[in-house]
């Protein structure tokens, strides 16, 4: 009758004193691996697929410019046609895109640097991209970059 | 004295985590690397008609997608995506130094010596305002593959490696023997505004 002894005992409670530990490694795992969202997108986006792509490393050195028609909670007010976001909103002519360019190289440390990241929709017509690339050549904003995902 | 009440601290955690992964995202960003030429000089204007013929390789997007692409040997037509890779390489390259594709001349490159190359060609990209983007990403996509593919013979020739692999010297060498000369002059501007 020893074996029924055994079970009034019941179980001891769980050490749980290394839980904290633990959820904070995965914390600083996800502190470390991902990024603050900074904008939230006004357009919608389908980036076109490529194989020659390379990561961009450096996050600190790059502006984005959004390209694509207005997200589906703006549609109602701002219709279908192509719109540019530049930060929070969007932008009336594409000469704004000097004075954005020269604010985000004002608070880069390394100016030489600057990138300029496209994230164009694929219908894009490329007016809007010649646009955009002249105003930047304009500015002297050499380095771009055309988002995509990966193909195959 | 009692030992702290810790118990609420992984209750803690587990809050900041869920903040973490709510305001953040993990995509990490891709995308094609381009380098636009410097605004243009007033003084010096249609630097491109000084480039002789056989050293051009127009390549053309129409607004319906189309591509079409023209040289001295091949003369115009209108290729499909896939065959522009390979077309862009033989141009750039010129193996049996072709008088009608880029002229071949000696140049002396540190690390690699003296070598045959082309680097006077220059491949002339062109939209229309109505190309769909996704056509000129690809066009685009096409060229690099290939500028990528012909630097990787070359340093697997010289160096043994790919070209992902070499040295920051190393990879000069190859940009000098097979520079990118990606041209994009002003769009045509027919078929109306925007």
């Amino acid at each position: 009758m020893g074996f029924k002894k055994k079970e009034r005992r019941g179980m001891p409670e769980m050490n749980t004193s290394s839980l904290p530990d633990l959820i904070f490694s995965i914390l600083f795992f996800f502190m470390m691996v991902t990024t603050m969202r900074e904008v939230t997108l006004l357009v919608k986006v389908v980036p076109p697929a490529g194989t020659e792509l390379e990561k961009l490393e450096k996050k600190s050195v790059v502006s984005h410019i959004f390209v694509g028609p207005p997200a589906d909670n703006m549609r109602a007010q701002y219709g279908n046609s192509t719109r540019i976001q530049i930060n929070d909103r969007y932008i009336g002519d594409v000469r704004e895109i000097m004075d954005f360019v020269a604010a985000e190289r004002q608070r880069m440390s390394n100016q030489a640097e600057q990138i300029i990241n496209i994230k164009a929709d694929k219908g894009t017509q490329m007016g809007y991209i010649t646009d955009i690339k002249e105003v930047l050549r304009k500015s002297w904003a050499l380095r771009i970059n055309y988002t995509a995902v990966q193909r195959k | 004295m009692p030992g702290l009440n810790t118990t609420s601290t992984a209750d803690i955690s587990f809050m900041l985590l869920i903040f973490f992964l709510i305001t953040t995202s993990m995509d990490t960003a891709k995308g094609l690397a381009r380098r636009l030429p410097k605004p243009p000089d007033p003084d010096q204007e249609d630097a491109i008609m000084d480039i002789k013929a056989r050293n051009i390789l127009y390549v053309r997007i129409n607004a319906a997608g189309r591509l079409w692409v023209e040289d001295e040997v091949n003369g115009p037509g209108y290729p499909d995506i896939r065959e522009l890779r390979p077309r862009v390489k033989e141009f750039i390259k010129n193996e049996q130094n072709l008088n009608k594709w880029p002229e071949k001349h000696v140049k002396n490159i540190e690390l690699l010596g003296n070598c045959y190359v082309t680097d006077k060609h220059v491949i002339s990209v062109q939209t229309d305002r109505g190309t769909p983007y996704d056509m000129y990403f690809q066009v685009q996509n096409e060229l690099v593959a290939a500028y990528n593919e012909l630097r990787n013979e070359v340093s697997k020739e010289k160096f043994g490696r790919l070209f992902e692999s070499l040295s920051p010297e190393e990879k000069a060498a190859i940009r000098q023997y097979y520079p990118q000369n990606i041209s994009e002059a002003e769009p045509k501007k027919y078929g109306g505004d925007k």
